[in-house]
């Protein structure tokens, strides 16, 4: 349906709202025909940047293209773009039909080409013979499904998505994460998604571009920021590891030796130099063992059961670890003394 | 690029339009008459081209050259100084027009310093008419392309210029007239500006003497005008408050009846009250007359002073009141009640301890708007005040009656503005942030808790005389108009319906023969023509102060909301001071009552609309925007649609209005556009009690009609919708549920 993937460049936007600064300098690119995610906490300006591709909000300074061309002062209503919102936004007086020919007629097609296109649209989301439904009567799933299609029928240059799956329960959005991955991998077109869930991230993207109080904190494939994240928020804000102080004793062939209170630990590293360092540990990169005199000495803190894994909290000299032992046969109650090691993968060095 | 130019064309067409074929000034026997037509190159009927070349009004090229710049911009290439040309062009031609409007009066110029600047005048200028006013909203048009196309408002010109729009209206018609008020206020008789005048009526001992504190014979005017709101304003409160905790913290069975009580002030006209009170406790009243008959009491004429205002007053506004607490008596969480009772406090103390104080800043807005209602007042003072007048009678009187004074009246509106301002200026500096309504997304378990024993018989015992003696004044109103003549001759007769609304059949043809025909008519034409227009500007504003941020908007909402707060006599003598001389002169035509009723009652439209606009979702608009439709569309085919609800309370809210007002009316009727209400009072002041009665409920019984057949439209649209969801099946409905949930 979509053939004309169009790129996006935003250079050098500035965008303040009176007093406070959301975005304070923001230069990013979009390949066409990729699908790549706005990731962050809540306030760090991912919103903002896909409202202002939107057309939503004008930046303050910068320029955005789409597709090569200057956009910058466009209004919305003239950009070529489509939006899946977060509320779905459905139009609550007309039916799925009509909500998803909406912005066909308001390109000026004629009434009876926008229906046909429309009712294609809906079947390419899998709601064929739904078009009837008012959105009241649609569950929350086909109602997202309809946004979708809604916004895809325009064929815009860039699709974009504000959190879509926010509003459905954990199951369904695993489920419609996958569709619409599938569906941007089969129709070729770009996407922009905003979302504040890691595993979405994850699961659906192309590049994943990380932000930080209006910032970009790092941008990579998802393989990329998880195995060598850049930073200690990176390191913890994708896979929740856990950030420990180390010193690096040597490095030679790609490989540093490195020192955690005395516990030593080879790991991959491209560009470490000896010093002072910190260490991004994944929570099930570490293995409990039984206390002896030879090994790494914690003591179970916290422990809490959830049927295919365990989580524990240990206390060690290197500080408080977060650990996953997916081994559910034994549970060690709190006050266990331990006997921390590490796995071979999971490990990285943190580039700050 | 082709968009712009488009609607810039459209526009400078218009103006050209205005000012080479339309008559520039005001035509006598007005532009409908289409007179003009065959007239054009008379001095009184000429556009604006003619007037400069035959007929020496050279001051009327300016606006040529405006619109001369504004074609030039249209040719420049670079969008911002494009912009800035359009927006200086029509932002200086409608500055332009204003200022040439004021300077330059009938016979020449208004100031001297003009005078002295340009010389003296051979000739002035009639008021402005069709052309004037048609380039000055292409003035207004063509500043807000401007300012678009720089990119105000995220360059959507509809958004401008509805805004632009909106304040040139406002100003127009209630910053124009309030302002011309204040100058009126210290000019003579002659026009000219006398600070000894003012100072002489603002002094006045009959507006603020203290007398009677003294032990005087009576206060100044304002005194007593402040004495009676401050009483009324705590008795309808106090009233509200008990039918307020009757209806939701009792098992009283009339609970249905109390909340159609609540209809009551919006049907009905503002003097019937105090009408009904006559009949019954009047010098010939029922009761009056019961009681000289029965006991030997001597029929007095109590009832006519503030006494009689006062219990009048508080009839009409108790349901107001109630309507307000009502809210606030429900707003308070059944939560915080209980916790109350589960840390051991009793009945009593969970009642003075907790729902009350939560209820206080509820309490005070309450006393606020009953103040400011009565303040406002100008029926029942009119037929109950007798000699004892408030200051809105007072005003009233200085216009129309042997005194002739427009600049007492000034003074007298300054003096009520400033009571009624200073109350709505605490109703929201004061009391905004301290509401504590508490009602929040979680769930309560919603029931009230029942209120200590000794109160409730109390508030029974308050609320049940009170709702009877309401349903007998009301039963008077209806009765009244079937009884010859009160106290004299009390057998049933139709003669004043009759009188009112007879119709005869001649030659085949139906004659209204009746007396109150001319003024029904005039009156359902007028209100017919205001209801939408008030909807519009009123939804129009509403969107404009929900939708969009522009500088200057909170500003804009105050300004408008304050607009509630002036009272109708206010406006009333504020238009006749702005509307009655050039450049604008609009007395004696219907278009005046018009202007009035839209913008008196816009605010009831804005709040509507706010509060319904608010209940959209913002992504609702964006998703139509980003869905290539501009805002025009969104609203045509997304935000009506959703606000059907909300645009036909406004339109019935502003019909009934329309329809029952009298306090502005009263100034601006005209022997040829004359009003139900004020026909209704004429013929009080006539003492033709009878026929005033039978047409008040006249209007009643249409009002009550219109309201029902409203509901009825508006309650069937909304059956068929759940009709639709009830046969969809079970199976969607728990899913949508629980995905809400998640």
């Amino acid at each position: 349906m979509t053939r004309k993937a169009g790129s996006v460049v935003f250079q050098n936007v500035r965008k303040t709202f009176g007093a406070f600064t959301a975005i304070p300098d923001l230069s990013l690119t979009v390949e066409p025909g990729t699908l790549v995610t706005l990731l962050g906490p809540s306030g760090c300006g991912k919103t903002t940047t896909l409202r202002m591709l939107a057309g939503l909000e004008h930046p303050t300074s910068g320029r955005i293209l789409i597709g090569g061309k200057d956009v910058t002062m466009l209004p919305a209503n003239e950009r070529d773009v489509s939006m899946v919102f977060q509320s779905y936004a459905l139009f609550p007086h007309m039916n799925s039909l009509e909500n998803v020919a909406y912005g066909l007629q308001s390109s000026g097609m004629g009434k009876k080409e926008a229906r046909e296109r429309a009712e294609n649209g809906l079947e390419l989301v899998g709601l064929a013979g739904m078009g009837q439904r008012l959105p009241a009567e649609l569950s929350g799933g086909q109602q997202q499904r309809v946004a979708v299609a809604r916004a895809l029928v325009l064929e815009p240059q860039v699709l974009l998505l504000d959190e879509p799956l926010s509003n459905l329960d954990a199951r369904l959005r695993r489920r419609v994460r996958t569709e619409i991955r599938e569906l941007q991998q089969r129709l070729e077109f770009t996407a922009v998604y905003v979302t504040h869930d890691q595993d979405e991230a994850l699961a659906v993207s192309d590049r994943i571009i990380v932000m930080k109080d209006g910032r970009i904190a790092q941008e990579g494939s998802p393989r990329d920021l998880y195995e060598t994240p850049a930073s200690s928020f990176i390191a913890d804000f994708i896979g929740e590891a856990n950030v420990v102080p180390c010193d690096i004793v040597a490095v030679s062939d790609g490989k540093a030796t490195i020192s955690i209170e005395g516990l030593r630990h080879v790991v991959p590293a491209l560009s470490a130099r000896p010093g002072r360092a910190k260490l991004a540990v994944r929570p099930s990169a570490i293995t409990l063992e039984p206390a002896d005199d030879a090994a790494f000495p914690g003591r179970i803190r916290h422990a809490a059961y959830l049927g295919d894994h365990i989580e524990y909290e240990a206390e060690t000299a290197g500080g408080t670890l977060f650990i996953v032992d997916p081994s559910v046969d034994r549970l060690l109650s709190p006050g266990t003394q331990v006997g921390i090691g590490l796995k071979t993968r999971g490990i990285a060095i943190i580039a700050e | 690029m082709d968009d712009r130019n488009r609607r810039l064309n459209i526009v400078l067409a218009l103006a050209v339009a205005a000012m080479t074929v339309l008559p520039w000034h005001r035509i006598e026997g007005g532009f409908f008459s289409f007179g003009w037509l065959s007239d054009l190159n008379s001095a009184s009927s000429a556009p604006a081209l003619l007037q400069v070349i035959l007929f020496d009004r050279p001051w009327l090229i300016t606006p040529f050259l405006a619109v001369l710049a504004a074609t030039i911009a249209r040719t420049l290439p670079d969008p911002m100084r494009r912009g800035r040309l359009l927006a200086w062009s029509g932002g200086l031609g409608l500055v332009y027009l204003v200022i040439e409007g004021l300077a330059i009066g009938t016979t020449g110029f208004n100031w001297s310093i003009s005078e002295a600047l340009f010389g003296i005048l051979s000739d002035g200028q009639p008021p402005m008419g069709a052309g004037a006013v048609l380039a000055a909203i292409s003035f207004v048009l063509i500043f807000s392309f401007g300012l678009a196309e720089r990119g105000v408002m995220r360059g959507d010109a509809f958004v401008v210029s509805t805004i632009a729009i909106l304040v040139f209206l406002v100003t127009v018609f209630v910053f124009y007239p309030i302002g011309s008020m204040f100058v009126g206020a210290f000019q003579d008789v002659d026009g000219s500006f006398q600070m000894a005048g003012f100072n002489r009526t603002i002094t006045d001992a009959s507006i603020w003497s203290l007398d009677c504190v003294v032990g005087g014979v009576r206060c100044g005017v304002a005194w007593r005008t402040l004495f009676l709101a401050v009483l009324t304003a705590g008795g309808s409160t106090a009233l509200g408050l008990a039918f307020a905790l009757i209806a939701t913290r009792t098992r009283f069975p009339f609970k249905k009846g109390l909340r159609l009580l609540t209809v009551l002030p919006i049907i009905t006209p503002p003097f019937v009250i105090g009408l009904a009170l006559t009949l019954l406790f009047g010098r010939a009243g029922v009761v009056t007359q019961g009681l000289s008959s029965v006991f030997g009491i001597e029929p007095s004429r109590w009832l006519y002073g503030l006494t009689g205002i006062w219990i009048a007053q508080v009839l009409s506004f108790t349901p107001i009141s109630f309507l307000v607490l009502i809210g606030v008596v429900e707003g308070v969480s059944p939560s915080m009640e209980e916790a109350s009772q589960t840390l051991r406090a009793g009945r009593w103390r969970t009642f003075w301890r907790v729902s009350l104080p939560l209820m206080k800043p509820g309490l005070a807005n309450a006393f606020l708007i009953g103040f400011i209602e009565s303040m406002a007042d100008f029926g029942n003072p009119l037929v109950l005040g007798g000699s004892h007048g408030v200051l809105s009678t007072e005003i009233f009187f200085a216009v129309v009656g042997s005194q002739n004074d427009p600049a007492r009246a000034a003074v007298l509106a300054m003096v009520l503005l400033c009571f009624t301002l200073s109350a709505f200026l605490a109703q929201r500096v004061w009391l905004s942030g301290k509401n504590f309504a508490t009602v929040s997304g979680k769930g309560d378990s919603g029931a009230h808790i029942a209120l200590p024993r000794p109160l409730s018989i109390g508030l029974h015992a308050v609320v049940i005389p009170w709702m009877v003696f309401t349903v007998v004044v009301y039963g008077m109103i209806l009765f009244g108009g079937f009884v010859k003549t009160w106290g004299l001759d009390n057998s049933l007769t139709l003669d004043h319906y009759a009188k009112a609304f007879s119709i005869t059949v001649q030659n085949g043809s139906i004659a209204w023969t009746g007396v109150a025909w001319n003024s029904f008519w005039t009156t359902m034409e007028i209100a017919l023509i205001a209801a939408p227009l008030t909807a519009a500007v009123g939804l129009a504003t509403a969107y404009v102060i929900v939708r969009q941020k522009f500088a200057g908007r909170n500003l804009f909402e105050f300004a408008l909301m304050m607009s509630f707060a002036i009272p109708g006599t206010v406006i009333g003598i504020s238009y006749i001071m702005a509307f009655n001389l050039p450049p604008l002169e609009m007395t004696g035509t219907a278009l005046i009552l018009v202007a009035c009723f839209v913008f008196r009652n816009m605010p009831v439209g804005v709040r509507g609309g706010v509060a319904a606009m608010s209940q959209l979702d913002k992504s609702l608009d964006e998703a139509s925007m980003t869905l290539g439709a501009n805002s025009f569309r969104t609203i045509r085919k997304v935000i009506l649609p959703l606000l059907r609800p909300a645009i036909t309370a406004a339109l019935v809210y502003s019909f009934v209005r329309a329809i029952t007002s009298i306090s502005a009316v009263v100034f601006l009727v005209s022997a040829r556009y004359n009003m139900a209400t004020s026909y209704i009072v004429g013929l009080v002041e006539n003492g033709e009690y009878g026929v005033a009665i039978a047409y008040s409920s006249m209007l009643i019984v249409v009002m009550i009609a219109v309201i029902a057949g409203f509901q009825l439209l508006v309650g069937e649209r909304r059956l068929r919708r759940e009709n639709r969801v009830a046969g969809l099946g079970t199976r969607s409905v728990p899913a949508l549920a629980e995905e809400k949930v998640a």
